[in-house]
């Protein structure tokens, strides 16, 4: 469970996220809102990738204030631009390039990695050249890096923005099938049209807490 | 990743360990310096020379290692003429044949991901120091894999500025790209962070 | 050190290895080839500062002793370090230490003549002083000799140090990242 009270994040003097108090146990959340809404500085704080200028995150049994390493792998979190998270030149050596830092043996490193690429198709590739994936296998690519770390929950920040039409609809059905809990931060309306549930950003506050069908349209009335 | 200059083989040089093959490089590279015989310097190059066959170059390998130096070594034959005499010349020239063509043996022999893992190896005893030895390791692999990236970001500054009339500009091509590839390391940063990679 | 200096350093590296993919342009008149991966120490050193500066340079200079064609013209290997030139690349790694080191001292009060000045320093005085002497020792002739022998690229160091000053001053404005660190 998912669990912030009286949140406020600044940057210099600037309000970014003006005092946020929500619970989420949903298995499924999209965070929807206008650029500069506040809506990625919120993901960015679950994971710890952001502190709190005031108030708690607190994330199952961890407290991003303190906890800041623990809860980063307790979270996942796959970004908008593969190119930008993959740090190997190869393939295998990138999936094994967050295991390395959990100290796992050889021969579970071997077998997550392969798990990981048998599930995406990618098998053929473990000693390919990373950049010579196509943009959805890199993306797929990204999300395995983030898998492999078994994390209880997975945060997308725009995960198909990049992506033509049939990856999109590849990446959309991978985050479908995870067991993870999702918290999904996009502009693909239809990427979060059948979660379970909705919060719609504006100035910093949440100003739409729903299911998606009553949230989506509300945004869209917003945004007109 | 980059291919290198490594061409695959079966022969003595290509079985040494890449740490060893550094090491004779440096002795070499240290002992020629300390004669200045022409005939024994002679004789280390003849020696290397022989050593290209033996490994299983051929003449076509052995000029492309030659040829990028040949101007040189004629200029520094020429300048020692002129200041001294052919002697010197000859020590200068049968000198710096010998180291180089002696790395370039090295290079040719030696697969980049062994020469790394050498160098890893080497960095072990620095980490009492300070050297963290992950941290190494990691900024290596990613200069290869972000040259790619960098390189292709590069050609979309040049035909933006292209379109603009801008491309004959070395200014209007860098200022993005400096820029661009530092944006791309604060996602990367960010990325390396979200991924609990932590070598403390 | 941070994880995000290490980025730094690394996609400098790289920076200075996709600076070599630039094609060289021959000067009018000397025939001296301009090549912009010499460009890189200088902004290196001038963007990320002396020690993340001069630890790129160091990197890219290793992956090149390491067997990788990455100098311009797809030139790699240790034979290349160890040559007669070898003093300029390793003086890189000093040139753009020194370059940080004075952009760092400037940083609060940074114009284009202390800019260039820095720049120069490291990007000609000092590297030319490790080169020469390479030279010098490789091919047995004197001090002087090598640099009167090493003047003619004077010209094209001159044009670099000119846009090193313009692209550092420029990146500044938008990503000051010496000022940060400190």
């Amino acid at each position: 469970m998912i669990s912030l009270e009286n949140v406020t994040v600044e940057f210099d003097q600037r309000r970014v996220l003006d005092d946020i108090s929500v619970t989420l146990a949903e298995k499924r959340i999209g965070i929807i809102g206008a650029n500069g809404s506040g809506k990625s500085t919120f993901a960015r704080l679950l994971n710890g990738l952001q502190t709190a200028t005031s108030g708690t995150v607190r994330i199952d049994d961890f407290d991003a204030a303190h906890d800041g390493r623990k809860l980063r792998r307790h979270v996942g979190f796959v970004f908008q631009n593969p190119d930008n998270q993959i740090v190997y030149p190869v393939v295998e050596e990138d999936l094994a390039f967050g295991l390395k830092s959990l100290k796992l043996p050889k021969a579970e490193i071997d077998r997550r990695i392969d798990d990981i690429l048998a599930r995406y198709g990618l098998f053929e590739y473990r000693s390919h050249p990373s950049h010579l994936l196509s943009g959805g296998q890199k993306q797929l690519l990204a999300i395995s890096g983030v898998l492999v770390m078994a994390p209880r929950y997975i945060i997308f920040d725009e995960p198909t923005t990049l992506l033509d039409l049939r990856n999109r609809n590849r990446v959309e059905r991978a985050i479908a099938e995870l067991d993870q809990t999702v918290i999904t931060v996009s502009h693909d309306l239809d990427l979060i049209a059948d979660y379970d549930r909705v919060l719609v950003f504006e100035n910093g506050k949440i100003a739409v807490d729903d299911t998606p069908a009553n949230a989506i349209p509300k945004y869209r009335k917003m945004m007109a | 990743m980059i291919a290198g200059l490594y061409i695959d083989g079966h022969s003595a040089l290509h079985r040494a360990q890449a740490g060893l093959k550094v090491l004779a490089l440096i002795a070499l590279g240290t002992g020629v310096f300390l004669i200045s015989d022409w005939p024994v310097l002679g004789g280390v190059l003849i020696t290397v020379l022989a050593l290209y066959p033996v490994s299983g170059f051929g003449p076509k390998i052995l000029w492309a290692q030659i040829k990028p130096m040949i101007w040189l070594l004629i200029l520094f034959f020429v300048v020692q003429l002129w200041l001294n005499d052919w002697q010197a010349g000859l020590v200068v020239i049968l000198r710096l044949a010998g180291i180089v063509l002696f790395a370039g043996l090295v290079t040719l022999t030696t697969k980049t991901s062994d020469m790394l893992a050498a160098l890893e190896r080497a960095l072990m005893p620095l980490a009492r120091f300070g050297v963290n030895p992950e941290k190494v390791s990691l900024a290596f692999s990613m200069v290869l894999r972000f040259i790619p990236v960098i390189a292709h970001v590069g050609h979309e500054i040049r035909d933006a500025q292209r379109a603009r009339g801008l491309d004959k500009s070395i200014i209007a091509l860098i200022v993005p790209l400096i820029i661009r590839t530092l944006k791309m390391a604060d996602d990367v940063a960010d990325a390396i962070e979200a991924r609990s990679f932590d070598p403390e | 050190m941070s994880t995000k200096d290490i980025v730094y350093i690394a996609l400098f590296a790289a920076v200075m290895a996709v600076l070599g993919l630039f094609p060289p342009i021959t000067l009018p008149i000397s025939g001296v080839p301009v090549t912009a991966q010499s460009l890189g120490p200088m902004l290196a050193g001038a963007i990320l500062g002396a020690r993340r500066g001069g630890l790129s340079i160091l990197l890219f200079v290793a992956l090149v002793a390491l067997g990788l064609p990455l100098l311009s013209g797809g030139r790699g290997g240790f034979g290349i370090i160890l040559g007669a030139t070898g003093g300029f690349i390793i003086g890189w790694i000093i040139a753009a230490f020194v370059i940080g080191l004075l952009i760092e001292k400037f940083w609060n009060k940074l114009n284009v003549i202390n800019a260039a000045f820095s720049i120069a320093m490291g990007g000609i005085v000092v590297l030319y002083a490790i080169g020469n002497f390479w030279v010098s020792v490789v091919v047995e002739i004197s001090y002087w000799q090598a640099t009167v022998g090493a003047a003619p690229f004077l010209i094209g160091d001159a044009i670099k140090v000119a846009i090193a000053t313009a692209v550092c001053l420029a990146v500044r404005r938008s990503y000051p990242l010496i000022s940060r660190s400190r």
